[in-house]
């Protein structure tokens, strides 16, 4: 287990992990469950134990919408989402660990994309 | 005539040119002029949660201290604009440690300190128009058009910031379609997210969001959806499997206000 890891991820998230009861309410109303790996309940439960470098590596952190659902509908305000954009910093953070080089950006355009997608992917993506 | 602060953002002027052109013109017709400040900067699209980033939120403090040195509320019709805008305020209000470091970067004349209102363009016409008022400018309603409201993500949530309406069961839309003589259709994923900025690099899963909010509406009778954000009119329209005609509502609100004619888009 990284410490350090563990307490970067717990300040950059503002999260206390510990709130959590594992109710399991935020991965049901996650948009994007089917296609993760790790779910939100498993991404708080896994920074507890300092897990980080699992989540860091896995596809789950590219696939959250940041629809903020898990965020308002969490009945112990854990705020999920939270964590999981503090562990994809931490792994977009790395050096030359971009998730997107902005020369493919134009081959995943079509004319009518909105600018609005590609900014927040480099917002998401790229550091 | 009242003057409001108003911000486009990035899309506005691109992709989404109607959605700004209704909005400005309808504004007009209601007594309501909106100014762009001077040099705004795009902001961004999506708003990071995370404490440990700053530089990421200073476009939209600049647009927010705008609004504040022209003494004026803050008005943004785009969803994705309006959530980073009040996120980033809510942080102002409540996040001491952030508030120092972004006014130590900016050094501004006088520090922000979270002091701009900011209406979505829809809150503008319920509080500070009403829709009874905006009902009575109202020449050419949408009589019986059973209209399915979007909300989508970014308009309510997360709710404690953004302050809009219920997140839940909200009903800004659906009186916003009353005031313009449409009937409001209720439907389950109403605001559940349509896959978002993912369509750029896993459009499967762009599909797969939007095609079941479109069933969902489709399934409640509604005839037409509308939006306030172009990345949900995007994949509504283009990631989904159905064919319901998809509306930013600044332009069913130009024509119920009888001018959409004499917009040049």
């Amino acid at each position: 287990m990284n410490k350090n890891l563990k307490e970067q991820v717990l300040r950059s998230s503002g999260v206390n992990v510990l709130k959590c009861m594992r109710c399991g309410k935020c991965s049901g109303t996650c948009p994007s469950y089917d296609e993760m790996e790790y779910h939100p309940h498993q991404f708080v439960y896994m920074v507890e134990r300092g897990d980080i470098e699992t989540l860091m590596n896995s596809k789950s952190i590219y696939k959250c919408l940041t629809c903020f659902a898990c965020v308002d509908r969490c009945p112990r305000n854990v705020e999920p989402a939270k964590v999981v954009e503090a562990v994809r910093l931490a792994a977009v953070r790395q050096q030359g660990n971009n998730h997107m080089n902005p020369n493919q950006i134009p081959e995943m355009l079509d004319d009518d994309m909105p600018q609005q997608a590609i900014v927040t992917a480099f917002r998401k993506y790229i550091k | 005539m009242e003057t409001f602060t108003y911000y486009p953002g990035c899309t506005l002027r691109t992709k989404a040119k109607i959605l700004d052109v209704y909005a400005r013109a309808s504004a007009e017709a209601l007594g309501i002029t909106l100014e762009e400040p001077a040099d705004w900067q795009c902001c961004g699209g999506a708003y990071t949660t995370a404490k440990d980033e700053i530089a990421t939120k200073l476009s939209a403090i600049r647009t927010l201290n705008a609004a504040k040195t022209a003494g004026r509320p803050l008005i943004t019709v785009c969803s994705a604009c309006h959530n980073v805008i009040k996120q980033t305020n809510y942080d102002i209000l409540h996040d001491e440690e952030m508030a120092s470091k972004v006014n130590n970067y900016l050094k501004l004349d006088e520090p922000y300190c979270g002091e701009t209102t900011i209406y979505h363009y829809l809150e503008m016409l319920r509080d500070v128009i009403g829709f009874d008022e905006l009902a009575k400018h109202v020449t050419n309603p949408l009589k019986g058009k059973k209209i399915a409201a979007y909300y989508g993500c970014l308009l309510l949530r997360p709710s404690k910031a953004l302050a809009m309406d219920d997140p839940e069961n909200p009903t800004i839309i659906e009186n916003f379609i009353r005031a313009i003589g449409g009937t409001p259709v209720i439907y389950a994923q109403r605001n559940e997210c349509c896959g978002g900025y993912i369509a750029l690099e896993d459009k499967a899963q762009a599909q797969k969001r939007s095609s079941s909010v479109m069933k969902s509406a489709e399934d409640q009778g509604a005839e037409m959806i509308i939006t306030a954000c172009p990345l949900c009119m995007y994949n509504l329209k283009k990631n989904s499997d159905s064919t319901l005609p998809v509306y930013y509502f600044t332009e069913i609100l130009a024509e119920a206000l009888g001018i959409k004619g004499d917009v040049n888009e």
